[in-house]
């Protein structure tokens, strides 16, 4: 049996709470509080305390999906994402950059963010970027 | 927030507005507790009686969407009584002789009539916060989810700056921001105005510097926000979308709408890492990692930039989402290579003066509070020192305006919606955790006691909710929490959807929805 703990930001509300995973044979068991961390001091809320749980939830997304025949059908990362560079692609070039658009996330990272926006400046040439700051 | 969290302790009044901080940010909460515990004053301003409400000096219940109003009331009594700090509006701000034209209109007793909160209790807020050493505002959604979201804010900006209430130690304006990394969000420029660390695109100069970080031509007209993308699919202006991490079939407001706006779509891409209803909609679904299968940075609500750490490997096929873009980057014809999410960041510093000394390294420990702009800056813990950002602080004159959506004899109920402390959002992370959906696994409607004697029914009866744009049928919770005439709903439950029934009527500025205020009828469901 393989035991570690890594310490972390949660994912949930914008306070910023640290606490160690704990990891046991390559999958997430518990949360610990990180009693150093500037903001939950050692605190963590009733949602904290869980972030665990939803990690290996049965439920998650494990292979990408593209619509065929009118059905989500698993297919490989090769074909969801050549399918979907090429219609964007396609897209842009009969209606324009500002014929597409991007929702980013405030759930993943500032690194993801940047890239993300940096792609739809960049490489689409749309300023047509925003997220759920407003909701 | 112009302060750090660990600030509000040391603050001596506490005005909390808008905020349910027991329920969305219980390590604030913790906060405003340990500054009671001080001695502090805390003052709790909420049309729905928050648990904070108990343990609050001084609780104003004021209607729904006349914070303008009760804001207005409170600087018109520090105004008549020579309360406010002459000396800091003269030095530091402008705009001052308008503004207060318009407060003098709004006297306690006039105030008390809009609001509904005693001309008494204005007066003592008033005198509370205005006389405190360091009085600090905590506010959020309930101040900002408004068609006068922008106004809300920048009355709450009028207080602090006629009180000198900010940019000291404990002192400010301190908006809670609703999800882990929405600040990050802001920072990094995932919004249609601004490249990252809020360099507007309609600047030519701005746009010359990422047109050569990036090696790429770069447009300087202004993009779509997320309701001009759904008007944009609505009228066939807009035919590709690309959702990341967000689910707006449950969480944008008249959902009716955005359902038929994204069936529009020619190409829906959505990236997640659970079948949302949004993701159902899509022509391709992609699966991202979860916060605990991935390296990074998020930026909390006081602008601390601190580190995620990967524990697991990404859930069978799923792949981490910054390794998703690059890729699809590049098949899309530019190219990007990055090793890791540092790399990301040293190139993120690079092009943002905010984040200019972040680096992974630097992270270790406490993270840094930005501005951070070079790498011997130990980041900035309160803003505004001295001086604002944009030089003088400027006095907006604002007039109360009411809700969008009035109650009439056909839907004769306030509806406001709000979170609930088990669950998070659209609940597609907490309503997948055990513990957490035990605790509270289906949506409710709370009802005044009155109005429930009225309609006949008893708690956990089901009342059939509806507004102009759609129908909820729904378990009631009997509560004097809300007033009566008014009910309350939390947004976390697709199956009671509350967003079937919100109005998206917007802030003409900010583009928020009055998620906080609309109108409904109530019947008995058999």
């Amino acid at each position: 049996m393989e035991y570690r703990t890594v310490l972390t930001t949660c994912t949930y509300c914008g306070c910023g709470c640290g606490f160690y995973l704990e990891v046991l044979d390559g999958r997430v068991v518990g949360t610990i509080p990180c009693k150093t961390n500037p903001v939950s001091e050692g605190k963590l809320c009733v949602k904290g305390w869980n972030v665990h749980e939803f990690i290996h939830s049965p439920k998650r997304l494990t292979q990408p999906l593209l619509r065929k025949d009118g059905a989500l059908t698993p297919v490989s990362w090769d074909e969801a994402l050549d399918f979907t560079a090429k219609r964007m692609r396609e897209i842009k070039e009969a209606n324009g950059s500002d014929s597409v658009a991007f929702l980013a996330s405030a759930k993943v990272t500032n690194e993801e963010n940047y890239l993300i926006q940096k792609f739809a400046r960049a490489a689409v040439g749309t300023n047509n970027v925003d997220h759920c700051a407003r909701l | 927030m112009t302060n750090s969290i660990v600030e509000l302790e040391n603050a001596d009044c506490i005005l909390v507005i808008g905020s349910n901080t027991t329920s969305s940010h219980p390590l604030v909460a913790t906060r405003i507790f340990r500054a009671k515990a001080r001695g502090a004053k805390i003052v709790v301003a909420d049309p729905r009686f928050v648990q904070l409400a108990n343990k609050a000096d001084l609780y104003m219940r004021h209607k729904l969407g006349t914070d303008v109003a009760l804001i207005n009331g409170m600087m018109n009594v520090i105004l008549s009584n020579g309360w406010h700090k002459q000396d800091f509006v003269d030095e530091r701000t402008e705009g001052f002789e308008e503004f207060r034209k318009v407060v003098e209109q709004y006297t306690p007793e006039r105030v008390s009539e809009i609001t509904g909160v005693s001309a008494e209790d204005i007066r003592t807020a008033a005198d509370w916060y205005a006389n405190a050493k360091a009085g600090s505002i905590v506010y959020c959604m309930g101040i900002t989810q408004h068609t006068t979201g922008v106004d809300n804010v920048k009355t709450l900006a009028n207080l602090s700056m006629l009180t000198g209430h900010i940019g000291r130690e404990s002192t400010g304006v301190n908006p809670l921001r609703g999800q882990n990394n929405v600040q990050g969000a802001c920072d990094m420029g995932g919004l249609p105005n601004v490249y990252p660390g809020y360099q507007p695109v309609n600047v030519a100069a701005n746009k010359e510097k990422f047109e050569k970080a990036w090696n790429a031509k770069l447009s300087d007209k202004v993009g779509l926000t997320i309701p001009g993308v759904l008007e944009g699919l609505s009228a066939g202006s807009v035919k590709a979308v690309v959702i990341v991490g967000e689910n707006p079939m449950v969480s944008d407001p008249d959902v009716h709408h955005v359902e038929k706006a994204l069936k529009n779509a020619e190409l829906l891409v959505v990236q997640d890492i659970f079948l949302t209803p949004t993701a159902e909609l899509a022509h391709v679904v992609l699966p991202g990692a979860s916060f605990a299968e991935k390296d990074g940075t998020f930026s909390n609500t006081e602008r601390r930039v601190q580190r995620v750490r990967k524990a697991v490997e990404p859930v069978g096929d799923a792949r981490e989402d910054w390794k998703i873009f690059q890729d699809l980057s590049t098949r899309f014809g530019y190219k990007m290579e990055y090793g890791s999410p540092a790399e990301i960041m040293a190139e993120i510093s690079s092009v943002t003066p905010s984040y200019g000394g972040i680096s992974f390294e630097r992270l270790e420990g406490d993270g840094l509070l930005w501005p951070c702009p070079s790498a011997e800056h130990p980041g900035t813990k309160f803003l505004h020192q001295g001086k604002f950002s944009r030089g003088r602080g400027l006095f907006h004159a604002i007039e109360y305006k009411p809700p969008a959506e009035q109650i009439d004899a056909e839907y004769p109920f306030w509806l406001s919606t709000g979170r609930i402390h088990v669950h998070y959002h659209t609940g597609t992370m907490t309503r997948n955790s055990p513990t957490l959906h035990k605790e509270m696994p289906e949506g409710f409607l709370e009802v005044n006691p009155v109005d429930a004697r009225a309609l006949g029914v008893k708690s956990g009866d089901a009342v059939r909710v509806a507004s102009r744009r759609g129908e909820v049928v729904i378990k009631v919770d009997i509560t004097a929490r809300v007033t009566q005439g008014t009910v309350f709903m939390p947004f976390h439950f697709v199956e009671t959807c509350a967003n079937l029934l919100t109005n998206p009527a917007n802030d003409p500025i900010a583009k928020i929805p009055e998620y906080k205020v609309c109108a409904v009828q109530l019947e008995k469901a058999l």
